[in-house]
């Protein structure tokens, strides 16, 4: 082995090295004395947009950020103020935020929780970002609100879906405008009961992961409860392209309905696959087969193209609802981009204005003051009719749209066609409802 | 120093220098100037750098040493990850023991996948442990969601039992301590528009990397590192001398495994949370990238070719099209908006193409990496007299 030597007077000069290294960053106090993290202190107040830019939701992500940078032009007087005028909460007055300018950076979560988190990490430390939102995925939001109440700042979730972000998963810092599995299962439902009768036996594929599990479970339970039957439930990969394998033994089943629980990429192949073996024009136990889509976005159906045509499923938010909150919105996201907003683009938008509001009626960027303004806040006027921020879960309460392929569509982006809107009522549930057991809120957490 | 010779020394000693003063040195540019985009003197990124420089140094103890080129490396460091979790949740917030079992259990793990991988050689090991890694990934991701919280990713949460600690203070999960002093803490220091942020989390991670980086230089210059040198030259010619060469591929994989799961425990220490992605095969890739973009064999290379290529993805990551704007808002509006439009793609989302562009001019121009990239430069200071006398009488054209 190579020589060690070591020498009485070696060893305690590089002991004594060592300890004034390891004591050098105990030397200085923390400098701020502020009372909670990122307190705004100039003319101008950051907020951290986190979309994903890359990875199977950057179209989503470009469609999020397009809605912020929106968001923040009519929060700082440019446009034509967008929902500021429908809101039913007057407080925002175009001066920014409290008077500051509102300023923002981006970042790319990539859809996946450490490259989401590593990006909100750095709006925080190094940008000063008093907000963080946006995200594509259940898994990413989840993993960036837990860093957000562990960091002190407020998150707002842009499009989550699965129950546990604000079920088993909810944090005090973190709030959901976006609907959920439960809400899609509770109003999805009584319109399927309507339409294919209640002795139906549905077959599910579900993707491979936290939001194909509690979605699955969501519209099982829906289901069963008013008297269809469920044949099988089969996981497929998230990464899976080609759904034949899957397919196959449906037709071999006496299933008559087939439930995709998949999203995106996933749901446009699978929903391919199963109109090319023949589902649709198949008859099993004397009924049509049928197939449902749990969760809608208009993107998914512009990549299915013909095949979503008559197929049900639900949706938080659809640009042709007739109120003036959803039209001030599609008026002005289409004079700026010169299409209509998604989904997405809609939650994120008024997820930024609610937060606004919220620092402007509490008077203090303090997350828990902001906090207290949203829970329990009723508001109206931003597209979805009353809706309720819940005080037990921070998720938003509000009518749910069970919408349809259209039939006849008159451009690329009149895909759907809204077929009920399930009342607020019928989608609510008890905070400790048995999906969303486990997991508590704890207290808000201001940071510094 | 150490029992290291001179050279060693030095080179330690710079490294020391480097990350201790890296508040400083990662923090150039006046907090509110133009440039403070570039500024990487944040906990979160000081943390990374360092992390991803043991992860790196150890697969270069692997690759650089034996050159056996693992694509699996990123399941040990997510099976580190995993373990380092579970003893928060269960046991204490206190790191100590979360380190502890991330190293052993990236250990275990990593005697299991070598004992099956190494009995091939070449490409065939290359595609052994990538198989061994996506199989981790696809478990963690559905099949063991009861352990990993599949999608999700692992994370504490408030019921947590941490029966050595506290489950949880005023309704929030305890932040990770070592001994009571809180990873999250940072001081700050101002000199003007300067300031500079020195993280508790930051020093601990330094600190464990100078020890990685201490061992691994004793790995180099050991007779078992010649061994390991050996192999890579010619294993062939050493079976034939009558060496069993096994137990010494298995030792490099055994010990560089153990580092990929001290970067995981060092993670999750940082930030509590494990997520599958760690352990998809482009973070299995992305180590490769980070030895080879800095030199794989040298010493110093994996640490400047982790940091190098975590600044691009959270910085050039992170420039928009507004940023862009402000940026060469002094020319005129139509060759601002064709500038803008030539560096769009490079930026942002973009940072990706940048990271392959200058990791293929290193390839091309530079094989042995940011370190000859180094040299070279080193070299032309030093010998600028001699050499410009030689180049003089060397270059001249041939007509």
């Amino acid at each position: 082995m190579s020589k060690m030597d070591l020498t009485r007077r070696g060893v305690m000069k590089t002991g004594a090295v060592a300890g004034a290294g390891l004591a050098v960053p105990t030397i200085f106090t923390a400098g701020s004395a502020s009372a909670f993290v990122n307190e705004p202190t100039g003319g101008s107040v950051t907020l951290g947009f986190n979309v994903p830019q890359s990875g199977p939701y950057a179209d989503e992500g470009a469609d999020e950020l397009r809605a912020y940078e929106l968001a923040v032009e009519h929060l700082n007087g440019g446009g034509d103020g967008g929902m500021m005028s429908t809101f039913s909460s007057k407080t925002l007055d175009g001066t920014g935020i409290m008077g500051k300018k509102v300023e923002y950076v981006t970042g790319d979560t990539q859809t996946k929780s450490d490259a989401a988190r590593a990006s909100a990490k750095s709006m925080i430390e190094k940008d000063g970002a008093i907000m963080i939102t946006g995200g594509s995925s259940s898994g990413v939001a989840v993993a960036v609100q837990a860093l957000c109440q562990e960091a002190g700042v407020i998150f707002m979730a842009g499009l989550t879906h699965s129950n546990d972000t604000t079920g088993k998963d909810k944090k005090a810092n973190g709030f959901r405008h976006f609907f959920n599995s439960y809400m899609s299962g509770a109003a999805l439902a009584p319109v399927l009961a309507n339409a294919y009768g209640t002795d139906r036996k549905a077959y599910h594929l579900t993707a491979d992961y936290n939001w194909g599990y509690t979605t699955e479970e969501a519209i099982t339970s829906a289901t069963e409860a008013m008297g269809w039957e469920t044949v099988e439930t089969v996981k497929t990969p998230l990464a899976a392209t080609d759904f034949s394998a899957y397919i196959t033994p449906v037709l071999q089943s006496d299933a008559d309905v087939l439930v995709l629980n998949h999203y995106g990429g996933n749901m446009v192949n699978s929903l391919t696959n199963a109109v090319q073996f023949g589902l649709r024009e198949r008859i099993v136990n004397g009924k049509q087969f049928e197939i449902v889509v749990p969760l809608y976005s208009r993107l998914m159906a512009r990549g299915a193209g013909e095949n979503v045509k008559g197929i049900y499923g639900s949706t938080n938010w659809h640009w042709s609802l007739p109120d003036e909150g959803s039209k001030a919105f599609v008026k002005s996201f289409g004079t700026k981009y010169g299409f209509p907003p998604s989904q997405a683009a809609h939650t994120c938008y008024v997820q930024t204005m609610l937060y606004a509001d919220a620092v402007q009626r509490a008077g203090s960027f303090n997350p828990c003051a902001v906090v207290e303004a949203l829970e329990g806040f009723e508001f109206d006027g931003l597209g979805n009719g009353p809706t309720l921020y819940r005080a037990g879960d921070h998720q938003c309460f509000k009518d749910v749209l069970v919408v349809r392929g259209k039939e006849n569509p008159t451009s690329e982006f009149d895909l759907l066609e809204i077929v009920e809107i399930t009342p607020a009522g019928q989608v609510t549930y008890p905070v400790d409802h048995p999906q969303f057991a486990g997991g508590a809120l704890g207290n808000c957490n201001p940071g510094a | 120093m150490f029992g290291l010779n001179k050279k060693d020394s030095v080179l330690f000693v710079l490294v020391l220098f480097l990350t201790m003063c890296a508040p400083f040195l990662l923090n150039p540019f006046p907090q509110g100037s133009e440039l403070a985009q570039f500024n990487a003197g944040y906990p979160d990124l000081m943390q990374r750098f360092v992390i991803f420089g043991i992860f790196a140094i150890g697969f270069n103890i692997l690759f650089g040493l034996t050159g056996y080129l693992s694509f699996g490396h990123a399941a040990f460091l997510g099976v580190g990850s995993y373990a380092g979790v579970w003893m928060m949740k269960l046991l204490t917030m206190n790191v100590i023991p979360a380190i502890m079992i991330s190293v052993i259990v990236a250990g275990l793990f990593s005697v299991l996948v070598g004992y099956v991988s190494l009995r091939r050689s070449g490409i065939y090991f290359s595609i052994l442990t990538l198989a061994f890694a996506q199989m981790s990934f696809s478990l963690a991701y559905s099949v063991l969601t009861p352990i990993t919280n599949g999608e999700t990713g692992l994370q504490l949460n408030l019921d947590d039992p941490r029966i050595l600690g506290v489950s949880e203070v005023n309704g929030s999960i305890p932040p990770p301590n070592l001994f009571g002093l809180s990873l999250r803490d940072s001081a700050e220091m101002t000199f003007g528009n300067w300031v500079f942020t020195f993280n508790t989390g930051y020093y601990m991670c330094a600190v464990l990397m100078l020890i990685a980086f201490y061992i691994s230089i004793r790995i180099f210059r050991s007779p078992f590192g010649m061994m390991l040198r050996a192999v890579k030259s010619n294993q062939q010619r050493l079976n034939y001398t009558g060496l069993n060469t096994k137990p010494y591929t298995l030792a490099a994989f055994v010990i560089s495994g153990m580092y990929a799961g001290l970067a995981g425990g060092l993670m999750v220490a940082m930030d509590p949370l494990a997520g599958a992605e760690r352990m998809q095969w482009t973070a299995s890739g992305e180590v490769v990238l980070m030895t080879i973009l800095g030199g794989a064999g040298t010493l110093i290379g994996p640490v400047l070719g982790a940091s190098f290529i975590k600044y691009c993805e959270n910085i050039f990551s992170k420039i928009n099209d507004n940023i862009l704007h402000q940026w060469f808002a002094f020319m005129p509006d139509g060759i601002e908006d064709v500038i803008v439009f030539l560096v769009h793609p490079f930026v942002g989302k973009g940072w990706h193409l940048t990271l392959g562009l200058m990791f293929m001019l290193v390839v091309i121009f530079l094989p042995g990496g940011l370190v000859e990239g180094g040299q070279r430069i080193g070299r032309l200071f030093r010998r600028r007299k001699p050499d410009a006398a030689s180049d003089a009488s060397q270059t001249k054209p041939a007509e």
